[in-house]
């Protein structure tokens, strides 16, 4: 696999503080990664660093193959961080001209981008006049202008309202349909848990775990039970070898797998136990749920 | 470069204040000067015509009109702080590194749109001076024309090392009203430095200081050309005598100070945290 960006052993300190510690991981060609993490764990600053924006305390990172200075593959790069960031007193034509000029790439995609956003009507009007939605989509557009190997986005749906944030979303499902990499740092699981297929998770600047999302915990998943006998299906649970934790809230039963079993096989033996069941839900954990369970342990 | 420079004119000349600005720093100064070049008829009663008085004259008027259009380059001082201040404002200094600029090419884009108008505004006070001088002129012999021309050097390298200055006060500071409140701190900081001088050694070593203190230095590459005109009307006062020329060292200091500036800003920027 071709990697886009290299991390190694980067650390940032901002005084006492220490932002990111010591951190490594890979981005490669073609997935689509989530970097979560707690506000504050240093997603952020992560991606600010190797945006050229921040400076390392320690440690390298390399774009592409490592040849090119920072500035010069950043031109290959589409990045938004945290708030759209133009000038006020342009319009969104611009606006994206300028960009083109800094990515020296040609300005015949403007009309083409802001197409895909759907600002092409709001094209000529000023960015001061627009919504936050807008911007932010304004923002995307620019971000895409040079057709980037590689598409960072930090938080691009904070601030907006559910219309905004569907849009947003929409708009990297199509991105992402394309084959382009893309990096998204979000707090929201359940905006990573739609889109990524890798993840980075973060806490107070400290890698917990690097790699596929349905690899994030060894686990097997978990039953949702429920039965008019519950006394009898809890005695059934709490002694069968395949079950390690059980969690009894009101009359639902939850109980956790050690060892993978089907939930057919799993209908059968209680049926022939006598206990029958009004509600079965095999489920494994969402990616909240894993990433609770992931930052809790450490 | 002329990519830099493409993109901070699109920068500028697109925000209307900073149009309007440069308009009242570079172009108003000629009109000035045009207008005065006229006769005015002082509600009939004398007519004024300031070419009668000889100050419109080969060489002196490269002197004059320097030292009047270089009065108003305070105007585009505040284009060149709010260019900075704006950046910051919007953050979109932060979008133009993510987008694939430099800061080195940020900080010298920001140095090549200094260098341009001032090189307009030079070759602007160079053709209407020229053009007024011709008209008014007594003495219009080549040789003369050309005499003193060293002012107009001297006129270009006094724009770029001041708006050098306030680009560094606007990296420094980030807010432009602030940076431009400390440009006049340091205008008071250089006096009192000179007073203490005064004070604690003699005057003519304090002035041979003072004359490397940044603004000094830049206000002293063209002296004011009054004295000079009254020189000219009673040549028999010798106290009035006084060095006005342009120095070679003059010029130095100033280019110093502006590559001092310009590289303290880059360094600036390559230290921070956006």
């Amino acid at each position: 696999m071709e990697p886009i960006l290299t991390i190694e052993n980067l650390t940032k300190k901002f005084g006492y503080l220490t932002a990111v510690k010591d951190l490594s991981f890979t981005i490669n060609k073609g997935n689509v990664y989530g970097i979560l993490g707690p506000n504050g764990s240093g997603k952020s600053t992560t991606l600010g660093i190797v945006l050229n924006v921040v400076n390392k305390t320690s440690g390298h990172f390399k774009w592409f193959d490592g040849n090119t200075t920072t500035h010069n593959a950043l031109k290959k790069v589409g990045a938004i961080i945290e708030r759209p960031n133009f000038y006020p007193y342009m319009s969104a034509t611009q606006n994206l001209k300028l960009v083109c000029k800094i990515k020296g790439v040609s300005m015949a995609k403007i009309e083409e981008k802001l197409e895909i956003v759907g600002l092409l009507e709001r094209k000529d009007s000023k960015f001061s006049t627009y919504s936050l939605g807008m911007k932010q989509r304004l923002a995307i557009a620019s971000a895409l202008l040079n057709d980037p190997e590689i598409l960072i986005l930090d938080e691009p749906t904070n601030g907006l309202d559910p219309q905004g944030i569907h849009q947003i979303r929409e708009i990297i499902k199509q991105i992402a349909a394309k084959g382009t990499t893309i990096l998204l740092a979000s707090h929201l699981l359940d905006e990573v848990e739609k889109v990524c297929s890798h993840v980075v998770v973060l806490r107070k600047g400290v890698k917990l775990y690097a790699g596929r999302v349905d690899e994030m915990i060894s686990s097997h998943g978990f039953f949702e039970l429920k039965s008019h006998n519950q006394e009898a299906l809890l005695n059934f649970v709490e002694n069968h070898p395949a079950f390690g934790k059980i969690k009894v809230t009101d009359t639902l039963v939850t109980a956790f797998l050690n060892e993978p079993m089907k939930s057919d096989d799993f209908n059968k033996l209680l049926f022939e136990k006598g206990i029958i069941l009004t509600h079965l839900v095999q489920r494994k954990e969402s990616l909240e749920e894993q990433f609770l369970q992931l930052t809790d342990k450490n | 470069m002329l990519r830099l420079l493409n993109l901070e004119l699109q920068k500028l000349l697109l925000n209307r204040t900073s149009k309007v600005l440069i308009f009242i720093s570079f172009i108003l100064p000629f009109f000035v000067i045009i207008l005065s070049s006229l006769k005015i008829n002082v509600f009939g009663f004398f007519t004024l015509e300031l070419g009668e008085l000889g100050i419109f004259n080969f060489p002196i008027i490269w002197h004059l009109t320097t030292f009047f259009a270089s009065q108003f380059k305070f105007f585009f001082a505040i284009v060149v702080v709010s260019m900075i201040g704006n950046e910051y404002s919007n953050k979109t200094i932060k979008q133009n590194l993510i987008d694939g600029l430099s800061k080195q090419e940020f900080i010298l884009s920001k140095f090549y749109a200094i260098v341009f108008f001032s090189l307009v505004s030079t070759v602007l006070i160079t053709l209407i001076s020229l053009c007024i001088g011709l008209y008014y002129s007594s003495y219009t012999e080549l040789s003369i024309i050309i005499r003193e021309t060293n002012f107009i050097i001297a006129y270009f390298v006094k724009l770029v090392g001041f708006f050098s200055l306030c680009l560094f006060l606007g990296m420094l500071i980030k807010r432009s009203a602030f940076a431009l409140a400390f440009l006049f701190v340091l205008y008071i900081l250089e006096w009192i430095a000179f007073g203490l001088m005064v004070w604690k050694l003699d005057m003519a070593t304090a002035e041979k200081i003072q004359n490397f203190f940044p603004l000094k230095s830049m206000y002293k590459l063209i002296d004011q050309p009054f004295q000079r005109i009254a020189m000219t009307k009673f040549p028999d006062k010798a106290n009035l005598t006084y060095d006005y020329s342009v120095h070679g060292y003059e010029i130095a200091i100033v280019l110093g100070w502006t590559a001092l500036f310009i590289f303290l800003s880059y360094r600036l920027l390559k230290r921070r945290d956006l």
